[in-house]
């Protein structure tokens, strides 16, 4: 860790060395181990310690970026001279105002002292309690464990300032016997909080439960989708439409929707970069502190997440969603949350006469970004469900289908959200019960 | 460079590495984006670092770091060498790499104009002359184009003596134009998507693509395509592929599935495995016989192109599927080792902070006979397919399903109807089973997207790819 006080000191001196009219000053260090294992055994395990500084400078509105993980006192000053010189060497980009003006906001810590010291014999004692846990059921596991911390300091010449710290630990689990696998993860701000027994025991009872899956025909079904699959159609729905620079060009789903039901009433997603349950920040990469974003409230298209360009744009607030300059992709939401319901999966189960069971989803991309239409595979866990029982595995199984419309056709809601996915985001939601999901292809495995 | 190289290899011998290697980095990455008569992105990106991998106890530990500092070299070096140790408390085998590599050289990119001498100015000039080419047809909403050039200057030295020093030169440009009406959203993208078109080039690379001839051409399908019928849905069909969209067919399809970790289970927990599994060698009928296919890292300007791979061993042109029959994996030391063979030359990392991992090189279906026009006029009725816009396949890489950015119906020998939403679907050995004729205009696509591996790495692979002629297609599946 570089600690607060060098990194204001690192951003003081890159702001006092530039002659640009505005200038921002983003930096992000890291050091950040990752033991990945396969065939029960660890394959790879690596560790990284970098920081990159990011300077945008701005002449009248003339901006241009360097970035560069050299420390020095010299290469940062060539660092900032880089930046103007780019800024200079191009026309002017009439829709950019300013840099954003400082807020006050509230401190974060969300980094922990033992996931901040954890050793790589502390990683391989973990992944060997799944590998363990896997070979003793003759089972081959493989997945990846990953530790780290973060520090994130953004500075501008109109007095902004954010830092924070963050610490963040992974562990998934792909459990495989000969015919049939399982899966499991779990993400936190501390290592403790992994439990690699129960990740274990979680892949390893799918994996077991998947062994001799069966054909079955592509169609329509009744479908509970687990967290892992609702959490990879949420990240694809903030994706491709819940960005202010989606609606500003057209290209969003939220299009014409706003204050419209999109949903079934009971689905609720917004965007909270505070809430201790994922990966917390307090701010963006424009220094702006982070808003609660409701995106769809009971159902119904509320609104979307915006940085100072999109936010100037229509005069109005960045929301704390800015990625780091040049961001020609526009804001996004990296902290997804989805409201919790009252069921149990065991009520859902039983709710069922005939459908399917669907661990997670794997390959995912999007046919039609207005009409939300994804494809991708099954994968990890896929069972026939008749009668409000699971009756076995099937194979796995393609589906094409609208995320909007499955969130309309919510027959029940998960009472308990989880942590289903990190990517450097989070993303928590809970299962759902949905009355129709489209699979429109089969596999042989 | 050399000396912190030298002094990570003495470290790790002290510390009882039974083999070590590092790489030391240093990249300049220079990057425009113009989007609708603005330059929206201008960046210049550089860095450097260094990374070590060392086996000790049997086992893989690595370490990187940005500090090209002999205090950091002796820190990394020591948590490789530790990191390892610890990879041995959850091992079955010991790691074994085979003869030993001992490679010493070096290679530069050949390029005529280099990319970094051209200077920003007229970058964006060009792109702006392309961005006004396609806002002057009405109807375009959105006109993007983008350049990238990227030197690397890569280091690569080993206990067991190898020393080599390569720079890598890569220039890339693409335009997309979209088109939106009434929630319709219908973008198409020059010479590629995925942003842009990119190679191991110089500037000649990007000059070569006429850019602003080609802008009002895509701009006017665009825009075509708001107005286009659906493609049809569910229909089994022969599906004519332009070069493009075969070349993500072969990346998808091929290339991923002949990575010979991916056979033997090392990224499972991830991206998945291979339906090619190892009783398959020699001994499976991939495609029909018009199907060749070679990974070839020496194919002057492919985006997968170099002189070394990150283990010292020389680029080189593999056989993968000969008339059909799939006779070669991709394989690093470690991978090639257990099949008794010697690695041909595919282990690249995504910079000096992760390891080399099996990479495409330039995977590429060999050209046939045919040009396009003689094709189209020999299919009776089918769906011409141009430029993917969506990719999806399974975990074994077999049940696939792509989406184009724009198609063309065929009938008795001829393009009719334009189609907007084109989509179709296979089983990877059926679909090339299927192949019954390739064209002869053959030209090398960059993939400058490709992701594996965790940490997620992304790597820059190309593919030598003609128009091809596919039966028996399902086509039109839209959910």
């Amino acid at each position: 860790m570089i600690g607060e006080q060098k990194v204001r000191e690192l951003t003081d001196d890159l702001r006092r060395y530039s002659t640009a009219d505005q200038t921002e000053v983003v930096l992000v260090a890291n050091e950040s181990g990752l033991t990945r294992y396969a065939n029960s055994a660890i394959h790879q395990n690596v560790l990284e310690s970098n920081a990159e500084v990011r300077v945008r400078a701005v002449l009248g509105k003339k901006i241009g970026v360097a970035t560069s993980n050299s420390l020095g006192p010299n290469a940062l000053r060539q660092l900032v001279d880089r930046a103007i010189a780019v800024a200079r060497r191009q026309p002017e980009n009439p829709d950019f105002v300013s840099l954003p003006s400082p807020k006050p906001n509230q401190r974060l810590n969300a980094c922990d002292d033992r996931t901040a010291g954890c050793t790589p014999e502390d990683r391989a004692r973990a992944v060997g309690t799944v590998c363990s846990l896997a070979l003793d059921r003759q089972l081959s596991a493989a997945g990846a464990l990953q530790t780290g911390t973060r520090e994130y300091a953004v500075a501008n010449s109109l007095g902004a300032f954010g830092y924070d710290t963050q610490s963040t630990a992974s562990l998934t689990a792909v459990v495989m016997s000969d015919t049939g696998s399982g899966y499991a993860e779990r993400n936190s701000v501390f290592f403790n909080a992994l439990e690699p027994e129960e990740v274990a025991r979680e892949a390893i009872d799918k994996a077991l439960r998947s062994r001799n899956p069966v054909d079955l025909p592509p169609g329509e079904y009744v479908t509970l989708l687990e967290e892992y699959a609702v959490a990879e159609m949420l990240l694809y729905l903030a994706y491709i439409g819940l960005g202010a620079l989606a609606v500003q060009e057209g290209r969003s789903f939220m299009n014409g929707k706003f204050g419209r039901q999109i949903a079934d009433p009971g689905i609720s997603i917004w965007d909270d970069g505070w809430d201790p349950r994922g990966f917390p920040r307090s701010f963006d990469f424009e220094g702006v502190p982070k808003q609660r974003v409701d995106m769809i409230s009971r159902g119904i298209a509320n609104a979307v997440v915006y940085d100072s360009y999109t936010a100037f744009r229509e005069g109005k607030e960045s929301t704390g969603h800015g990625l780091p300059a040049p961001n020609p992709y526009g804001p996004m939401s990296i902290n997804l949350f989805m409201g919790t319901g009252d069921a149990t999966k065991e009520q859902m189960l039983a709710s069922v006469d005939r459908g399917l069971w669907v661990t997670r989803f794997h390959y995912v991309n999007v046919v039609h970004p207005t009409q939300t239409i994804l494809t991708g595979m099954t994968r990890d866990g896929t069972f026939l469900i008749e009668k409000g029982e699971i009756v076995g595995p099937v194979k796995n199984l393609r589906f094409t289908q609208s995320v909007l419309e499955a969130l309309s056709a919510v027959r029940k809601i998960g009472k308990e959200a989880r942590f289903a996915h990190s990517d450097e985001s989070a993303t928590v939601v809970p299962a759902l019960l949905v009355d129709r999901f489209r699979f429109t292809g089969a596999t042989q495995f | 460079m050399r000396d912190l190289a030298s002094r990570c290899l003495d470290l790790a011998r002290a510390l009882g590495a039974g083999y070590a290697d590092v790489r030391v980095l240093r990249v300049r990455n220079e990057e425009v984006v113009v989007k609708n008569g603005k330059v929206e992105a201008m960046l210049v990106h550089e860095e450097e670092g260094f990374g070590v991998r060392a086996l000790a106890n049997g086992a893989w530990g690595f370490a990187g770091s940005h500090r090209l500092e002999p205090a950091e070299a002796d820190r990394m070096t020591d948590l490789a060498v530790r990191i390892a140790r610890a990879s041995a408390l959850v091992k079955r085998a010991d790691v074994n790499l085979g003869p030993p590599v001992v490679s010493t050289g070096s290679y530069s990119t050949p390029v005529k104009i280099d990319p970094f001498g051209v200077s920003m100015e007229d970058r964006v000039h060009l792109l702006l002359e392309a961005d006004a080419a396609m806002r002057q047809v009405q109807g375009i909403t959105l006109a993007e184009g983008s350049l990238q050039c990227i030197r690397t200057d890569k280091l690569f030295a080993s206990t067991e003596g190898s020393f080599v020093e390569q720079q890598l030169v890569e220039t890339g440009a693409g335009l997309e134009a979209t088109a939106v009406r009434d929630g319709e959203v219908q973008k198409r993208s020059y010479p590629n998507s995925f942003g842009r078109q990119q190679g191991t080039a110089g500037y000649e690379f990007v000059l070569d693509m006429k850019l602003v001839d080609n802008a009002p051409v895509i701009a006017e399908q665009a825009v075509q395509l708001l107005s286009a019928p659906q493609c049809p849905r569910d229909l089994v069909t022969t599906i004519i592929l332009d070069p493009t969209q075969v070349a993500l067919q072969v990346h998808e399809s091929c290339g991923h599935p002949i990575e010979l970790d991916r056979v033997m289970g090392t990224e499972a927990g991830y991206a998945g495995t291979s339906f090619l599994t190892l009783d398959k060698l020699r001994n499976f009928r991939y495609g029909s016989d018009v199907v060749n296919i070679a990974a070839d890292a020496t194919v002057p300007g492919g985006l997968g192109s170099f002189g070394y791979d990150d283990e010292g061993v020389p680029a080189q042109r593999v056989p993968i599927v000969q008339d059909g029959l799939f006779v070669n994996y991709l394989t690093s030391r470690e991978t090639a080792s257990v099949l008794g063979q010697r690695s041909n030359g595919t282990m690249r990392a995504d910079g000096w902070n992760r390891i080399p991992l099996i990479r495409m090189t330039n995977v590429n279906l060999e050209p046939g006979p045919w040009s396009l026009q003689e094709l189209i006029a020999d299919t009776d009725e089918g769906i011409f397919a141009q430029t993917n816009k969506s990719w999806s396949i399974d975990d074994r890489r077999l049940n696939f399903q792509f989406g184009t950015e724009i198609a063309w119906e065929i009938k008795g020998g001829k393009l009719g109807t334009m189609y907007k939403n084109a989509t179709y679907t296979g089983i990877t050995p059926q679909f090339w089973g299927g192949c019954d004729a390739v064209c002869r205009e053959w030209t090398v696509w960059g993939v400058p997207n490709c992701g594996k591996g965790e940490p997620m790495q992304v790597a820059h692979v190309g593919h030598g790819t003609a128009a091809a002629r596919f039966r028996n297609v399902r086509v039109g599946v839209m959910g």
